[in-house]
């Protein structure tokens, strides 16, 4: 790199990702807020009432975005362990470690919302279908994910273990994404999607959007702040952080 | 629509507080967590340096 603009390839270093990841927060915190006003907003004031499902749909608003997240999410968390697997950047592993606990949480409300949306619309909390067992297979994977980490004390051994763990388990999210078309299943197909035409009316998409991007922004925020205490926990021998320490007291 | 009318979603209270209940409650609390940790492990490399200097 010589002339003309900043050195991308030097944020993939932790101590200057660290202070970048700290100026990118607000800027992901504040649309999250907004974001999520505007979404609250628009579930509960704006969106009719189904004729059919009632206000009970109005679940569909957190459980669609959750549900998209966890598995959106899951790839992120993929790509950077795959990263750090093959170009072995340690700021890589780091970020797969952020992402994880986020993309565990998401898979979790989608599961919780689920039930709490099938129990009166399906009769049942909870069916042995193809989308719901995949769904919780994913949230078993990130917990395995985050355990096998923690039952690793050496770094960098679990750098890799989780991340070849994450990497493998990445063939689950077409499995969840195309389980309504591959198996006869309780759990409805999408009424979104890039081919055609949303089945469903233009307010109640626009709804799901702004929640969705409200929790991605939420996703920044919690990965950036939690990468930067990953950071200072395993630069912590770095001169750097011993003078940021210093200069926070 | 009054507030009453607001609070029991056509029927549904149970399931649509619920849902947006933990949710919040997951969200904000994640939120949380990370702040103390942050605090907590600021603390922490403070005391070893304290230590060691």
């Amino acid at each position: 790199m010589s002339s003309g603009g900043p050195n991308w390839f030097k944020y993939a270093s932790p101590m200057a990702f660290y202070p970048l990841a700290g100026r990118l927060i607000p800027w992901f915190a504040v649309p999250a807020v907004v974001l999520t006003a505007i979404g609250l907003y628009m579930t509960f004031f704006v969106a009719p009432v189904d004729y059919r499902q009632g206000d009970a749909y109005r679940i569909m608003f957190i459980h669609v975005p959750a549900a998209w997240m966890s598995m959106w999410l899951y790839i992120c968390m993929a790509v950077y362990a795959a990263l750090g697997l093959v170009v072995r950047t340690r700021l890589s592993s780091m970020m797969a470690q952020a992402i994880a606990p986020t993309g565990a949480m998401f898979t979790f409300i989608a599961l919780w919302t689920g039930a709490f949306w099938g129990k009166p619309m399906w009769g049942a909390w909870w069916v042995w279908d193809a989308r719901l067992t995949s769904e919780l297979i994913l949230l078993f994977l990130y917990i395995g994910v985050m355990a096998l980490r923690a039952a690793i004390d050496d770094t960098r051994r679990a750098d890799r273990a989780s991340g070849l763990l994450a990497l493998v388990g990445v063939v689950n999210v077409p499995i969840i994404y195309y389980s309504v078309q591959w198996w006869n299943t309780l759990h409805q197909g999408a009424s979104i999607s890039m081919t055609a035409a949303p089945t469903m009316s233009r307010i109640m998409l626009w709804t799901l959007l702004v929640m969705t991007f409200a929790f991605w922004a939420h996703a920044f925020v919690t990965s950036l702040m939690r990468v930067r205490g990953i950071i200072l926990e395993r630069e912590r021998h770095a001169e750097w952080v011993a003078e940021m320490v210093d200069e926070t007291k | 629509m009054n507030l009453t009318e607001f609070w029991h979603m056509g029927g549904y209270a149970l399931y649509v507080w619920s849902s947006f209940g933990v949710t919040a409650a997951f969200m904000v609390g994640e939120l949380v967590l990370l702040r103390r940790q942050r605090k907590e492990t600021l603390d922490r490399l403070r005391r070893i340096r304290d230590i060691e200097t």
